[in-house]
């Protein structure tokens, strides 16, 4: 019954930063940003850990990148993973490249289950988890929730918002999608990306961060692995989004409603 | 020449305006590279819906099968791409909605083809295609080179025109095999609402933190003036609103002609998805939230007292 459960986990410019373009257009200023986990990633990492809590088993986190997303795997090993692997490559990432060494990973590991955040908060595609599916031959849950309140009883106790059947074969994902909530059943191996609130991811404890230290981060090389390294999204030029002027401040309702109705005629 | 297929979407047996957007932005992409535009409209009893799509001059290719019923990308996905692989498409396309992010990259992964998410544009010269996107919630924008055969992307609906009629085009069924799927399809509860969809509404009424859960107002403003309600992340978190209700970069992405947004801070994750509208209201009770900055009117107050003061004034004013 217990399920062997891959994390993936992306570094990314912390979502509070203000990133900017270089003149140039060649990329974006780094100088002064900070990184972390993408959000997205620690959903999925905290309903790895509470589908491990509820059913047993193990959970694996994977990142690939530079030498510098060994931190975000330690953080996630912190909230209570059991070891790490961090694929190094420092070529560009795309979900095509991302996808064709997650193969080889899961090829390695074996899981049952392999959870994504829907997407990375820097590139915005919303992609890797539906070719990693789609390369496996394996079903897919994207954009995972749950209809119950982050501030219910069920997210008190921890419940994993996904379910595992009785047998542990499969699981069941809720989705909210255009129109209605719909709801999968997928059996196991399977994919499943994570959306806003399926989960409150928890905070690292002190004594998680010193247990974390100690447990197992093996390093793989992507060169190694047999997978096509070629990018095939090619940024050509970076640009800065056109501006929106605003900053009009209206005293009360009555110039409200006269701008809303005889200047913009919108109401 | 580059034939162009578009993944159309129907949703109770009719065609999602979203669809008609991303059939806009085909017809750009067959007119610039010469090629034919073919759309591909998959589920079970959509034979009106495909034919009504013939209008914008696409050849219209209806895969009407049983095993098609739920919108599955496991079953969608084999369809789509044996289709495109026999039409020799050089692009495939669709509206970045729930069901369009969900499919597309995973027939873009059996077709071999990179893909380039949420395009507001088609950059670049002649042949050669760039596909512009945002990135980093919208902070960005990058001229995008998808360096495979095939080319996959999805369109931001509020950025293309819907598609214009056309000599119509020619109605063909799709013989699909529909390979057994794995995944079960349990249900669909749908949520029911008089309101216009988020992405087409006229007018968007939207909360945030500072609603504290009590979406009453919003409602009564927005039912006044025919509107849809939307929701910041925190909202959503919260629990205070649906997921589909999200406005911004890992949300919906509206333009309408007025966007109201009360107790909402104006993070760049949400502004992102909707600085595209007309005019953009806000009422904060924080003078300093950055949504101040990019409203064409900002109103510092307490949006259960401004709110309903509003609506008094839209009801007298009809």
């Amino acid at each position: 019954m217990a399920l062997k459960i891959v994390v993936t986990v992306k570094r990314v410019e912390d979502p509070e930063s203000k990133i900017r373009v270089k003149p140039d257009g060649s990329g974006i200023v780094t100088d002064g940003v900070n990184y972390k986990m993408n959000p997205f990633d620690e959903i999925a990492v905290e309903e790895g850990l509470r589908l491990k809590e509820a059913h047993g088993g193990e959970v694996v986190v994977v990142s690939i990148g530079g030498e510098k997303s060994a931190t975000e795997i330690r953080a996630a090993l912190a909230m209570g993973a059991d070891r790490g692997v961090l694929v190094r490559h420092d070529g560009p990432l795309d979900p095509v490249v991302v996808s064709a060494i997650l193969v080889k990973v899961v090829e390695l590991e074996k899981p049952d289950l392999i959870l994504l955040g829907k997407q990375s908060i820097d590139d915005d595609q919303n992609q890797a988890g539906q070719y990693l599916a789609a390369r496996l031959g394996l079903p897919q849950g994207t954009f995972a929730s749950k209809t119950e309140s982050l501030e219910s009883e069920a997210e008190q106790k921890k419940v994993p918002g996904l379910k595992l059947a009785a047998d542990g074969k499969r699981l069941e994902v809720v989705r909210e999608i255009d129109g209605g909530v719909e709801t999968l059943d997928l059996p196991l191996p399977a994919v499943v990306t994570c959306d806003l609130r399926l989960n409150k991811p928890r905070f690292a404890s002190l004594p998680g961060i010193m247990k974390a230290k100690k447990k197992e981060l093996k390093e793989l090389q992507a060169a190694t692995l047999g997978a096509d390294l070629t990018p095939r999204v090619v940024v050509k030029k970076y640009l800065e989004p056109p501006a929106r002027k605003g900053g009009l401040k209206v005293a009360d309702v009555e110039e409200l409603w006269k701008k809303l109705h005889e200047e913009a005629k919108v109401v | 020449m580059s034939n162009v297929l578009i993944i159309a979407e129907a949703f109770k047996g009719q065609v999602r305006r979203a669809s008609l957007h991303a059939i806009g932005a085909g017809q750009q992409l067959a007119k610039r590279s010469g090629g034919a535009l073919h759309v591909v409209l998959l589920g079970k009893g959509i034979a009106e819906a495909g034919k009504s799509l013939a209008a914008t001059g696409a050849t219209v290719h209806v895969a009407d099968a049983e095993g098609l019923a739920a919108p599955l990308a496991e079953t969608h996905a084999p369809v789509v791409v044996a289709l495109a692989k026999s039409l020799g498409a050089t692009y495939l396309g669709a509206a970045a909605t729930a069901y369009g992010k969900d499919l597309t990259p995973r027939a873009a992964a059996l077709l071999d083809a990179a893909m380039a998410t949420e395009v507001t544009a088609f950059a670049g010269e002649g042949a050669a295609v760039l596909f512009r996107r945002p990135m980093w919630a919208g902070n960005v924008l990058a001229d995008v080179e998808l360096g495979t055969a095939v080319k996959a992307f999805t369109i931001r609906p509020t950025e293309y025109p819907q598609a214009t009629a056309g000599a119509a085009g020619e109605v063909k069924a799709v013989a699909a095999e529909v390979p057994a799927p794995k995944t079960r399809y349990v249900s669909f509860q749908e949520v029911k609402s008089e309101r216009p969809e988020l992405t087409e509404a006229r007018v968007v009424v939207a909360g945030g933190r500072g609603t504290k859960g009590d979406f009453k107002p919003l409602e009564a403003l927005a039912d006044a003036l025919g509107g849809a309600l939307g929701a910041s992340r925190a909202a959503v978190d919260a629990g205070w609103a649906p997921n589909d209700w999200q406005v911004g970069q890992t949300g919906k992405v509206v333009a309408p002609d007025l966007y109201v947004a009360a107790g909402i801070s104006g993070a760049i994750q949400h502004v992102a998805g909707m600085k595209g509208s007309k005019v953009i209201v806000a009422i904060n009770k924080d003078p300093e939230a950055p949504i101040f900055q990019i409203a064409d009117y900002g109103l510092v107050g307490d949006l259960f007292k401004v709110l309903p003061e509003l609506l008094a004034k839209v009801k007298a004013g009809h």
